[in-house]
Parts: C-alpha cells; sequence; structure tokens
C-alpha cells in the first residue's frame, strides 16, 4: 500500500470511500482504537493480515511469540499493566484453539482482549479444510462475545463493536474469527467508527440511589464493618474512590489476590490478603464482623471456603458492575449496582467519619499472632536453605515495592502475593481465577510491553516455568527486560503440599526434574545465575536489577515447605490453620 | 431461603434476543455448564421486528432459574430474560399424529374420539391422514394412548410456547423489571422498535 492511501486511511470516517482490503480495514481499526502493540503468530489462514502488517510496522509493533498460548498470556499482561485492551493474532486451526487456555483465563479474570483468528475460506467452512476448527463454538464459553466476518464489508463494525464489548463493563476476551476470503476481498471502506451502544447490550447498571442510602446506614451503625476488595476496584480506576471510601469510614480492609495493590501494602486501613493462604485476621474475622461490604469481588470459594459457614452473622453490602454476581454466592442484605468509580463517591459522601480503633486493633493481634507463627519465621529462616518468602523479602527491599510483580501458579504465587510490598496500583499480575500454570513467563512480557517505564519481576516456580519456558525466545528476540526469578524447590510444591497434609504424603507424580535453567537461559542469550546460598541472595538479586537487558535468577529453596496459613478445603474460613 | 426457593418445578424462561448466529449454542451451553437439561427450547423471531424470543422450560428451583437468567440477560445479544411457573403463564404445545386412513375409515369410534380430544384432520389422503391437536402435556399424550391401538404410524409433538398471563407487552414488561432490577431498560426501550436507528448489526 502506498503512504498516501494510508494518510486517507487513518482518518476516522473518511469522506469518500475507498478501495481496500479486509486485511487493511481491520489494522485501521486497530490504530484508531489505540492499539500499539500486539501478541501473535502467523499461520496460512491468517497470512493475508500478515501481509497487510508488513505496511503497518511503524504504527503497530507487532511480537512474534513461539507458541499462540504464549502471546495471548502476554496480551493479558499488557492489559493488566496497561489497562488498555490486548491484542492478539493467531491462525486457524491449531492456532486458535492454543488460545482457548488463555481465553478462560481472561474471561475469568476479566481481563479485556480482542483475538483475531484466520480462518479458512467461507467456501470451505465445514468441509474438514486444511486446519479448520469450528472456532466459535469452541470458544464461546470462554470468551464475553465471539463471532464469525466471513465479508469484508463487516470488518469495521465487527471490529468497533469487539473493542466496546471487551473494555466495557466488566472486561472479558472477545475472539473475531475472520475467513481468508473476507481479509483478502476489496470493498469501499468508508472510515471507521468507534462502538459506544449496542441496544442488547448494558455494560453497567443504573446507580440506584436508594440503595446507596441503605448501603450508608447499615455502614453508619456498624460496630464491626469489614471491607473486601477486588479487581473490579483496578479495573474501573477507583483505587482514589476506594480510598477515600476506607479512610473516611474508617473500616478495616482486606484483598483478594487480583485486588492486590489497589492501595498500598503498608496503608494502615490495609489488614492482608482474603483466601485459603491468605492472611490470618480477614479470614478468621469475617466470621465476627457485623457488617461485610464486598467491593469489585465475587466471593470465590478460594476466597469463602465453606459457603454455609461464611459470614453468616453479617449483613453483606455488594457493590458490583456485573448483577449476576450479585446473590450468586452470598446472599447480599443490600446490593450496590454499579460502577464502584461511580458508587464509591455516593456512599462516601453518607457515611460518617469513624475510627474503629478497638476492631483494627483485633486485626493487628491477629497479624502478631501470625507474625509470630508464620511469618518471622518464612522471612527470617534459621534453616541452611531458603525459603521463599524471605527472596521475596529481599526483593522488596531493592524494588521498594515499585516493581510489577507477575506469578505463576502454585506454592510461590502464594508466597509472592502474601509477602510482596505493592506501592502501585496495576503491579500485581498473576492468574487468579483460573489458576493457569505457565501463565508467568509469557505475561511478563506483555506486562513489561504495557509498562516499559516499570521493572517488571516474574516470579515463576521450576514447574509452571517448565509450560511456557519457549517464550525465552520472545525475550531474546524483542530484546524486553524482564527479570525472571525461579522458586526451585525440586517439587510441585503445591500439590505436593496437599499431598502431606491430607494424602498421607504419598507424594503422587509431584517430584519434577528441571533442565539447567541458567544454560538454557544462556542458550537464549539471556545472562542468568543459580544461587544456593542466602549470603548471594542479596548481591545476586542486586545484580539481576542492576542487569540492563534480561536476567533468570534461579533460587534453590526448601524442599519441603509449606504454605500457611491455610484453610482447607471444605473448612470455615474461621478454621484456618497456622500449621 | 424459602422452600419455594429450593423446592424444583417446572419453569417458563422468556429471553429475548438479538437474531445473531450462535447465540442458541451461547443460551444454550448456561444451562449445559450446569449439567441442567433443557426440557422444551422453542425460537422464533417476536412481534418486535428483529427481536427473537426463546421459550425454554426447565424443571428446577427458583434460586437456580434465578442465577440462570442473571447469566442469559449477562450475554451480549440477549435484551432481556423473565422466568414464570407454569401458573404465571398460559402455554400449548402442537402435536400432529399420523394414522392410516383404512382404519380411520373403518372404524368409527376413532373420529369420536378425535371429536373428543378437540383434533382437527390437517391432511386427508388415501393411505394416511394427519391429524393435530393442541393442548397441555397429558392432552397430547393422552391422544397417542388413544391413537396407539388404530396403529398410530408417526407422531411428533412442539416444545411449549407460552404467553405470559400479566404481561402488557415487552414494552412495558421492561419498565416494570427497571423499577426491581438495575438496568438502562427504559433508555434502551427507546430503541426497541426502531431498529437501524442505534449501533446494531
Amino acid at each position: 500500500m502506498e503512504v498516501a492511501q494510508q494518510e486517507v486511511l487513518t482518518t476516522p470516517a473518511a469522506k469518500e470511500a475507498v478501495e481496500v482490503s479486509g486485511s487493511v480495514a481491520l489494522l485501521e481499526a486497530l490504530i484508531t482504537e489505540g492499539v500499539d502493540t500486539i501478541f501473535g503468530y502467523p499461520g496460512g489462514a491468517i497470512m493475508p493480515i500478515y501481509d497487510a502488517l508488513y505496511d503497518y510496522k511503524e504504527k503497530l509493533n507487532h511480537i512474534l511469540v513461539r507458541h499462540e498460548q504464549g502471546g495471548i498470556h502476554a496480551g493479558q499482561g499488557y492489559a493488566r499493566t496497561s489497562g488498555k485492551v490486548g491484542v492478539v493474532f493467531a491462525t486457524s486451526g491449531p492456532g486458535a484453539t492454543n488460545l482457548v487456555t488463555g481465553l478462560a483465563d481472561a474471561q475469568i479474570d476479566s481481563t479485556p482482549l480482542v483475538c483475531i483468528t484466520g480462518q479458512v475460506f467461507a467456501h470451505l467452512l465445514g468441509t474438514d479444510a486444511f486446519q479448520e476448527t469450528d472456532v466459535i463454538n469452541i470458544t464461546t464459553p470462554v470468551t464475553k462475545w465471539n463471532y464469525q466476518v466471513t465479508d469484508a464489508n463487516e470488518i469495521p463494525e465487527v471490529i468497533a463493536k469487539a473493542f466496546y464489548i471487551a473494555k466495557s463493563g466488566r472486561p472479558g476476551p472477545v475472539l473475531i474469527d475472520i475467513t481468508k476470503n473476507a481479509q483478502i476481498q476489496k470493498f469501499d471502506y468508508k472510515g471507521y467508527v468507534k462502538c459506544n451502544h449496542i441496544r442488547s447490550y448494558r455494560p453497567k447498571p443504573i446507580v440506584r440511589h436508594q440503595y446507596i442510602e441503605e448501603a450508608a446506614a447499615l455502614i453508619n451503625q456498624a460496630k464491626k464493618p469489614f471491607v473486601l476488595w477486588g479487581q473490579g476496584v483496578i479495573l474501573g480506576s477507583a483505587e482514589q474512590e476506594f480510598k477515600a471510601f476506607i479512610e473516611k469510614s474508617g473500616i478495616p480492609s482486606a484483598w483478594t489476590i487480583l485486588g492486590a495493590g489497589a492501595i498500598p501494602t503498608d496503608h494502615p486501613l490495609n489488614v492482608g490478603m482474603l483466601g485459603m493462604h491468605g492472611n490470618y485476621g480477614p479470614n478468621v474475622l469475617t466470621n465476627d464482623c457485623d457488617v461485610l461490604i464486598a467491593i469489585g469481588m465475587r466471593f470465590d470459594d478460594r476466597v469463602t471456603g465453606r459457603l454455609d459457614k461464611y459470614a453468616k452473622q453479617a449483613q453483606v453490602i455488594h457493590l458490583d458492575i456485573d448483577p449476576a454476581e450479585i446473590d450468586k454466592n452470598v446472599k447480599t442484605t443490600v446490593p450496590v449496582w454499579g460502577d464502584c468509580k461511580e458508587t464509591l463517591p455516593l456512599l462516601t459522601t453518607l457515611v460518617d467519619k469513624k475510627e474503629h480503633t478497638e476492631w483494627l486493633k483485633l486485626f493487628n493481634e491477629y497479624t502478631q499472632k501470625e507474625v509470630d507463627a508464620v511469618i518471622h519465621t518464612e522471612l527470617n529462616p534459621t534453616s541452611e536453605e531458603m525459603t521463599m518468602g524471605e527472596v521475596i523479602k529481599q526483593l522488596n527491599e531493592l524494588t521498594n515495592g515499585d516493581a510489577v510483580i507477575v506469578t505463576d501458579v502454585g506454592q510461590h504465587q502464594m508466597v509472592a502475593c502474601r509477602y510482596a510490598q505493592f506501592n502501585k496500583t496495576r503491579s500485581n499480575v498473576t492468574s487468579g481465577g483460573l489458576g493457569t500454570m505457565g501463565f508467568a513467563l509469557p505475561a511478563a512480557i506483555g506486562a513489561k510491553f504495557g509498562a516499559l517505564e516499570r521493572d517488571v519481576v516474574a516470579i515463576i516456580g521450576d514447574g509452571g516455568f517448565q509450560m511456557t519456558l519457549q517464550e525465552l525466545g520472545t525475550i531474546m528476540q524483542t530484546g524486553i527486560d524482564v527479570k525472571i526469578i525461579i522458586l526451585n524447590n525440586r517439587f510441585l510444591g503445591m500439590v505436593r503440599q496437599w499431598q502431606e497434609l491430607f494424602n498421607e504424603r504419598r507424594y503422587s507424580f509431584v517430584d519434577i526434574q528441571s533442565p539447567d535453567f541458567v544454560a538454557l537461559a544462556a542458550a537464549y542469550r539471556i545472562a542468568g545465575k543459580c544461587i544456593n546460598n542466602r549470603e548471594e541472595l542479596v548481591p545476586t538479586l542486586k545484580e539481576m536489577m542492576a542487569h540492563k537487558g534480561s536476567y533468570l535468577l534461579e533460587v534453590m529453596v526448601t524442599k519441603e515447605n509449606n504454605v500457611f496459613p491455610m484453610v482447607p478445603q471444605g473448612c470455615s474460613v474461621s478454621e484456618i490453620r497456622l500449621k | 431461603m424459602s422452600n419455594q426457593d429450593t423446592e424444583k418445578q417446572e419453569f417458563n424462561i422468556t429471553v429475548y434476543t438479538e437474531n445473531q448466529i450462535g447465540l442458541l449454542n451461547r443460551i444454550a451451553i448456561i444451562f449445559t455448564r450446569r449439567k441442567i437439561n433443557i426440557d422444551s427450547l422453542n425460537t422464533s423471531p417476536s412481534e418486535i421486528e428483529s427481536i427473537h424470543r426463546f421459550n425454554i422450560v426447565i424443571t428446577e428451583s427458583e434460586d437456580v432459574v434465578r442465577k440462570l437468567t442473571r447469566q442469559i440477560e449477562k450475554q451480549v445479544e440477549v435484551l432481556k430474560v423473565y422466568y414464570h411457573t407454569n401458573a404465571d403463564v398460559i402455554w400449548q404445545e402442537l402435536a400432529l399424529y399420523k394414522v392410516s386412513t383404512d382404519v380411520i375409515a373403518e372404524k368409527v369410534s376413532v373420529e369420536r374420539l378425535l371429536r373428543e380430544n378437540g383434533a382437527r384432520v390437517v391432511v386427508l389422503r388415501k393411505d394416511y391422514t394427519v391429524f393435530e391437536t393442541t393442548g397441555h402435556r397429558e392432552e397430547t399424550d393422552n391422544l397417542i394412548a388413544i391413537l396407539q391401538p388404530y396403529g398410530l404410524i408417526e407422531f411428533v409433538r412442539s416444545a411449549r410456547v407460552a404467553i405470559i398471563k400479566d404481561s402488557e407487552g415487552f414494552n412495558s414488561k421492561l419498565r416494570e423489571f427497571e423499577r426491581l432490577e438495575p438496568g438502562e431498560d427504559v433508555i434502551e426501550n427507546e430503541y426497541l422498535n426502531k431498529g437501524q436507528k442505534v449501533f446494531s448489526m
């Protein structure tokens, strides 16, 4: 394509129709939506789009990943740190099916994505053509919306819809499948108009003042109110509104792992993490509070433990943008429908200025018990071998809590979320709902592209790292600066922990061997070091953080360490165990 | 939770949607994911141009049905979902019965039985006759039992269609829901009969 024509195209809603291909219309749409980075992998059915992309290299930074799953996790990481929509390209058939795990992950964690998949020619649909799969039906349960384009004329409108749906309301992944003929087809392109309304779609419910008033009345008469916040605060960019609310009402507040970092870790009202491996006080006192205020969270079973013994004594106020979440798991006394960016300030105006000193003191007493029983030993071990916790502690000191921490899934994830210091929002990138091992390495790449000015540290287990380690190739080729810490306990640690506690130490297939990770990194021209002694920890962490470019640090940690506290499955949150 | 909330009974779920390929699957998997059987499903254009209406019958508790309807309503192309007990709706199923004309002609009693059951002749041929009847499941079942001894060749029954007793049409129902539940329904409502004036595909 000629440069002059491109200039015409980039003007939204060009007055005169220009004849372009579906592929060009797609790329123009992405540019108008403000997309700067695409994570993708080419293949037969998406070749016309890649051919068009050749002329857009200056405007769209395409990151060639090593596997489509890596591509979509990178898209998720990008979306989490940037707050923008992650964009992923994949070809038909296996390319598209490789996206499924990431779609499911993005769906359950409400991450805005637009995935574009190539598809066989429309006339071949249903003929079992080469690399044909029914991507629309495969991905229906794991997308907020999906659509198959078979005619280039549909492209501008469909892409506009895709971006609007992905990012509005409760965000989520959208997949657009474009048949090859539509990518090639020339049509009269009349410019691109962003979508801001779909008649059948209500991104957020109308705020009801009656409920706000009822909620405020409940909060004002509460003796032991307790706030639980989730990712909704971050997704709604309502961090300031949230902070203002808890500071005026003086309510102790605890977070779900996806909510981590919405307010700084050391905020005096931040009483810690909820859930199975969360902090002692927030779990026990859930069953002691009189008013429970849930903000942008969905009462996941890992947060609630046994539901019929969950906060039964409390009146529940639930603020959520998604009406389907209200009463889904926990019966609500007052539902505050709406975007918490709008509802929180209304609530803040109506609540009394208070300090719940005695109540907050109770949380601190529980914290002290947890420090004595668990935290002190985890962070300051006297054992010869290193613990995961002390690595995180030392990392905190070096980053001052300003880094983006990307975690995989398992013991290291719980340890990192428990002990990492977060001073800024959008600093914690992890696979929460789906628990996808292999998430961290590609997500860290995307997280860095989404926040180039920030340090990104991926903390990964020896098991999870081996699920997507091919993305070291992406790091090598792009030269992106990602710090990787592998906490190697030579076990699939979380499963081993359960086998130890609940299956009489019958360690069934959790003993995992690893390659020489440092040599592997070196093969990808990534600097690295493996450490075994405590004396090396701080100097090597310093070396890693000071290193220009990516760095892989493997830390050999205690083999059979358990993450505590723990709410065993089927138990109530107040039955949390310290050992 | 009251008994009414947890006791299983038949519910009629009415869904107003855009006419979109794949939406049937998107709605169906909300049930199948939870291993809930769909007893009956009917979908056809509604009284409002370009909007389709689903009638879905399932046997579940009200608590489950309420959650299901919210999940259905969350789908981008779904406009509105209602659920009703059998007492709140008037419903019919259509059934067709094919029998040998020779047998019918011979046995006068058959004709009488058909009249008693409100059946009508749809097709009359030398070799076979097709009767039609509408009614509740028991009524159409009853006629199968009656015709079986006379050589019922083929039988087919439609899904249930149901009219909501206290409904004043889709538009006014939307306003009522707006008072009870969240949603920009009243605003949305203005667009409903205007087809392509708003962004849609």
